[in-house]
């Protein structure tokens, strides 16, 4: 039988607040455990929430990115378990009344084509802390530094069908959250975490299997392997006869296999109920407006009107607005050489490399747009040929210098005099006599050879299009 | 001196006939002579509070015109009080020191007041009756067999034996009102948001508003005036301009529109108490004021629908005394679960513990539809009572509780005792203002009367109940028990 996979994906930003969701305690990642504490994140009897509207204003925004429906009152909720990193014994969280409801994304796969993907709901909630079970001989420690950190929970539709559709989709969360400004998003700090759950289906089936959820894995490649790998294990007992039990697996990534958390899965009863302490949030259209106004050009609009505008293809503004600084870099370098083309290979070829190297991102790159704009200025005003401007490029990255004091104290500037190239050209005459017969007898190609010499006997500097003339012009 | 009022007190002390230090050590004396028959206090605090009333004193001499300057006042043992241990009346906080102050303890420091110290309470405010407090029951002092009412009994038994000037309370169902009643004394829970909550330690978060104890309505009327106010801090805290509660204090009552809740004269109150309402209500009907019988038709439905909420937030409420961070932790935990259990299972007492069950059977799955949503449904219903009632009338009055002050260890069903605040728990669920001021006795036990306010009328609350102070001398009376305390 033929199964269809279907996958269902809840993603954790961490709100890039300055404070916490209900507390003015900072959120550095990092800090000293229990230095972001303070006595209402230690839950001390008497101590109340106080709402970070700041949190508010950034679900929104991711709200009406993804053009979803944006809740006008939203009711926070007490979700109660007892957790040591737990401090109120309760997660504050929005059960019935998100902030952001039904919207969607659009993503486009390897081969091209775009499905739309729809996110059922997206609700701030508070995090939890950390507890440490190492290092502290049979006990366990408490870090409540993370605790009360504003979340913004994305919930997907359960309509994503394949692990490379899974992967898509988290991308471009990741893109736009990061366009929107609204969090880090690093999976590695844990600033974006993802929930898969999985269930199959014969091939044609329109009803949903029995699913399975792996929880925190933190990065794309392993939401990818997880998938595959909790495919093959359901298809096997599927394929046996048998059925899968609903609960909590653990992706093993070093194994690459899943494993039952809970193997006795016990139905979690948290006891939802209004959170008295906070009065519901109400917005009006006049504050979604405003929110609206302060939204970024979005990743597909901003390719679009790349390919529009600078008559790039559709892969390359794809790179090119992978991240808004790279389009943004990418934007002022086209912009201020006139020469879309050629900044669209610097920036997704040589500066892209460069970074991969040397693990940087764009914001914290050695050569700055200002700087490849001087470069490729001085290609087009033929300062120097193309093939310099590569080596001009390497000494960029570890030399903060201007690009023409680089051409300068590396002697690189073109040769132009006309003088100067004669008497490199009389050289390669002189020294080539069979290859000068053979293009006198008509073998055009033997031009190429040539030109290579005088460009070698030059160091490159020379003008190749001079150097051809000339050659031609003395060997008539 | 010490039987004053705050207003004849702070009077004395402008004219100079008495200091702070010398009040403050009067009560001090009063306390370690009366407390161990009333157990009103849990902790005394003798240094600093003379300490506080030399500073009063020295701001009074630079001309310091607060009318709380300088006041003895003891705080209910459920605000956060930095420095000086906070019990909330439970074994589990029996060693729990605040590094933080309850606003409404910041706002009686910023006044200038001198804290005695803090007074005993049921555990966690759940009870009406003070029986449920770890560090024993609070005495009345009007008699010394009978309970002095709850939660706030340790407050009102503090203020009717002049153990204080004036003392905080809190009101979750009636926690104010019943204790004033029960001991003769003036009690009021103001409009829910009317004080800030934050460093109140939570039982119902929806209900619990504090309030003033004291000797009189227009004390009750300067205390507003410090407690009340938007706090930042607390976002339940309600964004209302604040009056000057005494500013309307000596309005007449000519005219004003009583109404008379037929339901609260029904089947279960006392004959004497009926009488001694039904005289009080005739005092105001001499004095100009109109009475008019109205229906508050959802009456039987309050303490249900309160006995779902309350224990249902109070079941969230009390999950963070864990003994993960503070608080009582049992003794060599065998792992995390042994040591959940046998920390709460020591550290809370039986009521504590039984309202949590309460509570959390009712949000279970399953159950929250035919327990919470209901109870939320009944509590609007009761709302509408209330804003029907009040498009006819100023202000409703009726007896506070059904009966005086009953003996000590009587009522051992919970239930029984959750009776007790049949005619409070209502204004709690409506989230109103509402006032309980000594109106006679039965068998030399104080008799309360009970005037409730529209939504944010402290103003017509406190100025009734002024009136009547003024044309009666009930809250006059000291307890017959106090030669023997």
């Amino acid at each position: 039988m033929e199964w269809e996979t279907v996958i269902g994906l809840e993603v954790h930003v961490t709100l890039a607040t300055k404070s916490k969701l209900f507390s003015g305690s900072a959120v550095a990642f990092g800090a000293e455990p229990n230095t972001q504490a303070n006595i209402f994140d230690v839950a001390l009897p008497g101590t109340l929430p106080v709402f970070n509207e700041e949190a508010l204003r950034m679900a929104v925004k991711f709200g009406l990115a993804i053009g979803a429906e944006i809740g006008k009152r939203s009711v926070f909720d007490r979700k109660n378990y007892f957790y040591p990193d737990l401090p109120k014994g309760y997660q504050v969280t929005q059960l019935d009344f998100p902030t952001v409801g039904k919207g969607s994304l659009t993503v486009t796969l390897d081969d091209g084509s775009e499905r739309t993907i729809g996110v059922t709901r997206a609700h701030i909630e508070e995090n939890a802390g950390k507890s440490l079970h190492e290092d502290f001989s049979g006990m366990s420690g408490i870090d409540l530094n993370r605790a009360g950190e504003p979340l913004l929970e994305i919930v997907s539709e359960p309509e994503i069908y394949t692990a490379k559709e899974a992967v898509a989709y988290l991308k471009k969360l990741h893109t736009i959250v990061l366009y929107l400004g609204i969090s880090d998003a690093i999976m590695a700090q844990g600033s974006m975490r993802c929930d898969v759950n999985v269930s199959l289906r014969p091939k044609g089936s329109d009803t949903l299997g029995t699913r399975t959820e792996m929880k925190n894995i933190n990065s794309f490649k392993f939401v990818e392997k997880a998938i595959y790998s909790e495919f093959e294990r359901q298809k096997d007992i599927l394929e046996d006869g048998g059925s899968i039990t609903q609960e909590t697996r653990r992706y093993d990534a070093d194994r690459d296999e899943t494993s039952s958390m809970r193997s006795k899965e016990v139905a979690n009863d948290y006891r939802y109920f209004p959170e008295p302490d906070l009065l519901p949030i109400v917005i009006d259209d006049d504050y979604i407006e405003k929110v609206r106004a302060t939204l970024p050009e979005l990743p597909d609009a901003k390719r679009a009107r790349f390919c529009d505008q600078f008559g790039l293809s559709e892969y390359d503004a794809g790179v090119l607005t992978s991240t808004r600084e790279m389009a943004e870099y990418f934007e002022s370098v086209a912009t201020k050489t006139g020469d879309a083309k050629v900044a669209a290979n610097w920036v997704s070829g040589d500066l892209q490399a460069l970074l991969n190297k040397s693990n940087l991102n764009i914001t914290d790159s050695p050569i700055q747009a200002e700087r490849l704009t001087d470069l490729i200025s001085r290609i087009k005003d033929k300062t120097i040929s193309g093939k310099i401007a590569k080596t001009v490029f390497e000494a960029m990255a570890d030399d903060s210098s201007s690009v023409d004091e680089i051409i300068e104290s590396k002697g690189l500037k073109q040769v132009t005099d006309s003088g100067e190239i004669e008497k490199l050209v009389d050289d390669v005459i002189t020294n080539n006599p069979d290859q000068v017969q053979q293009f006198k007898d008509g073998k055009e190609q033997v031009i190429g050879f040539l030109v290579g010499q005088a460009m070698q006997l030059s160091k490159g500097k020379a003008n190749p299009g001079q150097v051809n003339q000339i050659l031609r012009d003395k060997m008539k | 001196m010490i039987e004053k009022t705050v207003a004849e007190l702070s009077a004395a002390m402008t004219s100079g006939d008495i200091s702070s230090v010398e009040l403050t050590q009067s009560y001090l004396d009063r306390i370690h002579k009366a407390n161990d028959s009333l157990n009103a206090f849990i902790t005394v605090c003798d240094d600093t509070a003379l300490e506080q009333a030399r500073v009063a004193d020295k701001s009074r001499a630079q001309g310091n015109q607060n009318p709380l300057l300088g006041i003895p006042l003891a705080h209910k043992d459920i605000f956060c009080t930095s420095g000086i241990k906070t019990t909330c009346g439970s074994k589990m906080l029996e060693n729990f020191i605040s590094p933080y102050n309850a606003t409404v303890v910041d706002k009686f420091n910023q006044a200038g007041v001198v804290t005695l110290g803090k007074t005993n309470m049921d555990e966690f405010a759940m009870g009406s009756s003070n029986e449920t407090s770890f560090f024993g029951p609070v005495r009345n002092p009007w008699d010394l067999e009978k309970v002095p009412g709850g939660s706030s009994g340790g407050s009102a038994a503090a203020v009717a034996a002049d153990l204080c000037a004036m003392a905080t309370g809190t009101d979750t169902g009636g926690s104010i009102r019943q204790p004033a009643a029960f001991c003769g004394v003036t009690g009021f829970k103001p409009s829910y948001g009317r004080i800030s909550r934050w460093g109140m330690i939570a039982f119902a978060s929806s209900l619990d508003q504090a309030g003033p104890i004291c000797k009189s309505a227009e004390d009750a009327a300067l205390m507003m005036n410090v407690m009340a106010g938007i706090d930042p801090k607390d976002s339940t805290s309600a964004d209302r301009e604040v009056e000057d509660y005494t500013s309307t204090l000596s309005d007449s009552v000519k005219g004003l529109r009583i109404g008379i809740p037929k339901q609260h004269f029904a089947e279960g109150l006392s004959a004497d108490v009926e009488k001694s309402i039904r005289e009080a209500l005739r005092e105001y009907e001499a004095a100009g004021a109109i009475l008019k019988e109205i229906d508050l038709p959802n009456s039987h439905l309050s303490v249900p629908a309160y006995y779902v909420v309350a224990p249902a937030e109070a079941s969230a409420n009390l999950s963070r005394f864990d003994g993960v961070r503070y608080g009582h932790r049992c003794d060599n935990p065998l792992d995390l679960e042994d040591m959940y259990k046998r920390s709460r299972s020591e550290g809370f007492g039986d009521e504590v513990k039984r309202r949590i069950l309460i509570g959390t059977y009712a949000l279970s799955a399953g159950f929250y539809d035919a327990y919470y949503r209901k109870a939320q449904k009944i509590r609007r219903l009761i709302k509408n009572d209330f804003d029907e009632a009040f498009k006819e009338v100023d202000v409703i009055a009726g007896p506070t509780s059904p009966h005086t002050a009953f003996s000590i260890g009587a009522k051992t069903d919970p239930v029984t005792m959750y009776l007790e605040d049949i005619y409070t728990i209502a204004v709690n669920l409506a989230g109103l203002p509402g006032i309980s001021i000594p109106a006679g006795f039965s068998n030399d036990l104080p008799i309360g009367l009970h005037i409730i306010g529209p939504d944010f009328g402290e103003s017509k609350v406190l100025n009734a109940a002024h009136q009547f102070q003024l044309f009666t001398d009930w809250h006059k009376a000291k307890p017959a028990a106090k030669g023997g305390i």
